[in-house]
């Protein structure tokens, strides 16, 4: 095991993770954001890069939340918080708006998660088999559904545990659903050989990366 | 002449009976029709079913009906909220039995009721806790499970219009569940901020045609508050 402590590197913060995500999102595309650090990758697209932002709620062309003396009280999100909606934008019930979802209309979603597999599977709505009151909302769709599904979140919980692993033990919320992983410490694709990594938080080396994840990670060629 | 258009709250929910499977509209408080849920309050039925997508705030609207001890069973994608203290108190009890339902799958399996779709399948929930003890079938090299339609004896909607055919529209993000829950139940009962004469709603403009609703009341309340 490398020295990790003695490897000086800059983790990103939730800010500039959001903003690392934006980087990678094309104008034109049909992106559903989810609850959480995700929903603030939004402000990190520019309104003249038109990417079209859905929520699960049936609105299509979301735009930024408004000053709080504009709130519209008929316009929220599926965080249940006030958006504003784009020029072009429109309204639709919720069976065309999972429609959308289902019918791999979007071309991506990102969520965030507990837990995410070398295998793409994802585990993001219930941290036990008897949670008192699990509660899905539309994550489970959008896992299945979407043509791209990336997960936004910290590397490891609170305590140092990885959250990127070999198999997830929290229950899952899709089957090999996950293509990237968007974390503070790095960007890694998931492949047929396990999780690829992309790109580093500045500073930090493959090992010192490795040693803070438990499953294991492979160079990109 | 046709006249859907009710005038009391009475008339409204005349005849829900003990047992019902209701289903509710509305995404947080936006297009949730809480003078129809007060009226099923005062009207009395029990040993409820009712879907909606979450599972109630504080002690009012859903809240209470649940707190009242109506409701037999829940079927939602989101019981969490700001305060979901009656469902939760009820739930640990077991005084309150849970269905989880993907919200996509839970507005899908209304959208087939209202078009005489009995099951369909779907990709969510395959290799999940929500995709166990269902049908599994293979199309095209993907796995699919079976989830049935869900009827309604009763929906409850709220639209920003209506005319005395039942002909409805919506408000932004209002619309969510209503339009699909119109479809869906077999007894539509609709509470509409503005009514409107017969042709003065734009054909166009009709998102709910009056054929899937049964009554309309007048409730004029206002913006939604609170989640």
């Amino acid at each position: 095991m490398p020295d990790t402590a003695a490897i000086d590197f800059k983790p990103l913060s939730r800010v500039e993770m959001a903003a690392r995500v934006a980087h990678d999102i094309p104008e034109g595309w049909y992106v559903n954001l989810g609850i959480g650090i995700p929903t603030a990758i939004a402000d990190h697209v520019p309104l003249e890069r038109e990417v079209i932002f859905h929520s699960e709620n049936g609105v299509l062309g979301m735009g930024p939340a408004p000053p709080k003396d504009q709130i519209d009280p008929w316009l929220i999100n599926a965080g249940k918080q006030y958006v504003t909606l784009r020029q072009g934008g429109s309204f639709c019930h919720h069976a065309d708006s999972f429609s959308m979802i289902r019918g791999g209309h979007l071309d991506l979603c990102v969520l965030g998660a507990f837990q995410v597999a070398e295998n793409g599977d994802i585990a993001n709505w219930a941290t036990s088999e008897n949670d008192t009151a699990p509660a899905v909302g539309g994550a489970m769709d959008l896992a299945a559904g979407a043509k791209r599904l990336w997960v936004l979140m910290e590397h490891t919980t609170k305590d140092g545990t990885s959250k990127l692993v070999h198999r997830c033990s929290y229950p899952l919320t899709a089957v090999g659903a996950v293509r990237r992983v968007y974390t503070n410490l790095a960007v890694l694709d998931i492949t047929e050989r396990g999780f690829v990594v992309l790109d580093m938080a500045p500073g930090l080396t493959f090992d010192a990366l490795q040693a803070r994840t438990d499953a294991p990670l492979h160079r990109s060629a | 002449m046709i006249n859907k258009i009710v005038q009391s709250m009475a008339e409204a929910m005349a005849g829900i009976k003990d047992g019902s499977t209701v289903l509710i509209g509305g995404f947080g408080a936006v297009g949730q029709p809480n003078a129809l849920i007060e009226g099923l309050i005062e009207q009395g039925a029990t040993d409820l079913t009712v879907a909606a997508n979450n599972a109630g705030v504080g002690h009012v609207g859903l809240a209470r009906l649940m707190e009242l001890g109506r409701v037999r069973k829940i079927i939602c994608s989101f019981p969490r909220s700001s305060d979901p203290v009656v469902f939760e108190t009820l739930y640990r009890a077991g005084k309150i039995e849970l269905e989880i339902v993907p919200q996509g799958t839970l507005a899908e399996r209304m959208r087939a009721a209202g078009a005489g779709v009995p099951a369909f399948f779907t990709a969510t929930g395959v290799g999940t806790r929500m995709g166990m003890g269902k049908e599994l079938r293979e199309f095209d090299g993907r796995s699919y499970v079976m989830e049935h339609a869900l009827v309604g004896d009763v929906g409850l909607v709220e639209a920003w219009e209506a005319d005395r055919w039942g002909n409805l529209t919506f408000k932004k993000s209002g619309r969510n569940f209503n339009p699909v829950i119109a479809t869906a139940a077999k007894l539509t009962v609709v509470q509409t901020q503005h009514l409107r004469e017969l042709g003065e709603i734009d054909a166009d403009h009709v998102v709910t045609p009056g054929i899937f609703v049964d009554r309309v009341l007048h409730v004029p309340y206002g913006d939604p508050t609170g989640f």
